[in-house]
């Protein structure tokens, strides 16, 4: 810690000492020193910083590349499967249409062909996570090795604040028992109680054997690429540097850790099915 | 002393044994619930708090309240309360013990509840919100109890208890105040982004905690020789009056930045309440009934004449109260989850088993309430038999 964030730390402090437990203030409203430009910063440079890279472009429109992702990966991790009772779901990954995810972005006039194209979402992992900091056991956290905002079943006390305190909806609760919900359960893998909340871990358990997410492993053309942001040799940073990418409500200061590259135009034009011309009449007509 | 409360008429065993048996009927319910998972409840991975976190949140608005006769009296020896401090203190028992228990059965792992103590974490507001209540309860247990006490021997309270009464004001703004914290610092939830959640709750809390107490002060009037006082009443009502006329006040100016900043992400929310989004407008006529019973309320307490008439009172002091309950109890947390973050409008009504465990609770409330009070009574010699 240098001289002038110890400073600022010191300012910061004594400022809220009148204030009930100005320490606990400084904890409970994130990061001491965080400051408003932080909230683009580059994300802290000691250990690694996992990211992934959802590259829309190579995404199909028939969600058939989004379903494999969204099965491998609830496979692997004995995600109860709730069919069509909407009320009970988890789910780690899942798909949603392009502009319901970017909601602060609007695509009025984009073609509706290229509209509602399902996108996977999932945790975000994010650098300044709401999730863990209204947690009242620490039962969820951001471990500070590699970023990966983590989730122990076994303390957790199903208050459910972190989902009402993610902005993504990223997490999932235990209304019910999962375990009559799942087809045929993986041994490698705990299954879970009524009454917990759960959630995407990046895979923590298959990149401590030394592979890669489930759901980047279901894919075939780098459709989702996984890295090390501090590592500025990775795929990542080199897809990051080169693109066009957004990450989800980038506004509220999370610092989310899902990137999202978005289709070229060119690319657009290309693959677009013939019949359809940007900004044709078709527009007004639907 | 309790032992005041294992006598009593026929009347008042007829009330405790109709008050075990609503309770009965939602400890089976939770018993269901606990062996079922809160699936039976009518909640969803959208709307994940409900009709148990709003009764809570309403409820501590009541447990704060007291502070509005205990202020008055220890502060500023206003003796007009003499009578009536002891029930505020008495009804702010059980609404926290009504607090932990509303918490306690919106937990998906109830046995695991102390690891908020065991693994404390200050970043959380829920961690404070668990120490402000239960430091409440017992500010409140030991004060009326040692007040009680030296009046039954017929002494003055001792010196000592009166820095601790001070230090129960400041601890019951906090404990509404923390309770707003609850909600207002959560980036995901704009609808409950808002400054002035803390002082709204405050104000609805001070209009609806001490209308109940007016309520159940004529209550215990009709049922002993308790009389809390022609001026306790209208001290009372004034309280009510200013508090009401505060948060409504406070709803126009949330109302005002929501509407006329028209982010769609704060209006939705409050087009979701009063008209319905998507054909979904579960809220929309208790939030109208809400808006009525307040007018209603203000012309009644606002005008000298219906003010002073205790009949008007009383019809002004339930409509507050249950325009405040609408407002707290039922449509502020659902409304945070509706719109979701990614713009789905859910259906969230209570299931019957979740109306059940909370009717229970709020059985379990009455009961320790008719408990404290007989106890108080008794000792202030209320309830010998009437010698007319």
């Amino acid at each position: 810690m240098d001289a002038s964030r110890r400073g600022f730390l010191k300012i910061a402090g004594l400022s809220l000492v009148g204030a009930a437990g100005g320490s606990t203030l400084v904890a409970a409203i994130g990061e001491p020193g965080m400051a408003a430009e932080s909230l683009t910063a580059d994300p802290p440079a000691s250990g690694r910083r996992l990211a992934m890279v959802i590259d829309l472009r190579k995404f199909g429109h028939d969600g058939e590349l989004v379903e494999r992702c969204i099965r491998a990966c609830h496979r692997a991790h004995n995600v109860p499967d709730f069919g069509a009772d909407r009320k009970n779901e988890i789910k780690w990954v899942w798909a949603e249409d392009f502009e319901l995810i970017f909601r602060d972005e609007e695509f009025r006039y984009l073609r509706r062909d290229l509209q509602g194209k399902p996108t996977l979402l999932l945790c975000n992992h994010c650098d300044n996570p709401p999730c863990t900091r209204v947690c009242p056991t620490k039962a969820t956290w951001r471990r500070p090795a590699d970023g990966i905002v983590m989730m122990d079943w076994h303390r957790c006390i199903g208050c459910r604040y972190c989902i009402v305190a993610c902005p993504y909806g990223s997490r999932s609760f235990n209304w019910a028992d999962p375990r009559p919900h799942l087809e045929s359960p993986h041994a490698d893998f705990p299954t879970r109680t009524r009454g917990v909340v759960e959630k995407c871990t990046f895979c923590e358990e298959r990149l401590a054997r030394g592979g890669q997410p489930a759901c980047v492993e279901a894919c075939a053309d780098d459709e989702i690429v996984f890295g090390d942001l501090n590592d500025p040799g990775s795929k990542v940073r080199r897809l990051l540097a080169e693109h066009l990418a957004i990450r989800r409500k980038p506004g509220l200061g999370t610092r989310p850790e899902v990137y999202y590259i978005v289709e070229d135009p060119r690319t657009l034009v290309e693959t677009a099915p013939a019949a359809v011309v940007p900004g044709a009449a078709e527009n007004d007509h639907v | 002393m309790f032992e005041k409360a294992l006598s009593g008429g026929r009347r008042y065993w007829a009330w405790i044994v109709s008050l075990l048996v609503v309770i009965g009927v939602g400890a089976a319910c939770w018993y269901w619930q606990l062996s079922e998972g809160l699936a039976i409840t009518g909640l969803s991975r959208d709307v994940v708090w409900g009709f148990y976190i709003a009764q809570f949140t309403f409820l501590v608005g009541v447990a704060a309240s007291a502070v509005m006769v205990v202020l008055p009296y220890y502060l500023h020896d206003y003796r007009a309360f003499g009578k009536i401090t002891i029930l505020g203190e008495l009804l702010a028992i059980a609404a926290v013990i009504m607090c932990m228990l509303f918490i306690f059965v919106d937990m998906g792992m109830p046995a695991r509840i102390l690891n908020i103590f065991l693994h404390p974490t200050p970043s959380s507001m829920m961690f404070w919100d668990a120490v402000a209540l239960g430091g409440y309860l017992v500010l409140n247990i030991v004060i009326s109890r040692v007040t009680l006490g030296a009046e039954r021997r017929g002494d003055p309270p001792p010196h000592w208890i009166k820095p601790i009464i001070i230090l129960s004001i400041p601890w019951a703004i906090s404990i509404h105040t923390v309770t707003a914290f609850l909600y207002a610092g959560l980036a995901a939830r704009p609808f409950w982004l808002t400054a002035i959640m803390a002082p709204r709750f405050l104000a609805s809390a001070f209009a609806s905690g001490p209308a109940l107490l007016i309520l159940l002060a004529l209550v215990v009037r009709k049922v002993s020789d308790f009389d809390p006082g022609r001026q306790a009443i209208r001290a009372l009502a004034t309280i009510v009056t200013y508090a009401m006329v505060a948060n409504v006040f406070f709803v126009a100016v949330e109302l005002f930045t929501a509407l006329y900043s028209g982010i769609p992400e704060h209006v939705s929310h409050f087009a979701y309440l009063f008209m319905g989004l998507d054909g979904e407008a579960t809220l929309a006529p208790w939030m109208w009934t809400s808006a009525v019973l307040a007018v209603v309320a203000l012309v009644l307490l606002l005008n000298p004449g219906s003010r002073s008439s205790e009949a008007s009172l009383v019809v002004a002091c339930v409509a507050v109260f249950a325009s405040l309950w609408i407002d707290k109890g039922l449509a502020m947390v659902v409304a945070g989850f509706v719109p979701s973050p990614l713009g789905r409008v859910v259906h969230y009504s209570p299931t019957t088993p979740e109306l059940a465990i909370g009717l229970g609770i709020w059985a379990a409330g009455l009961l320790v309430v008719t408990v404290l009070f007989k106890i108080a009574l008794e000792v202030r010699g209320h309830l010998r038999p009437r010698s007319r």
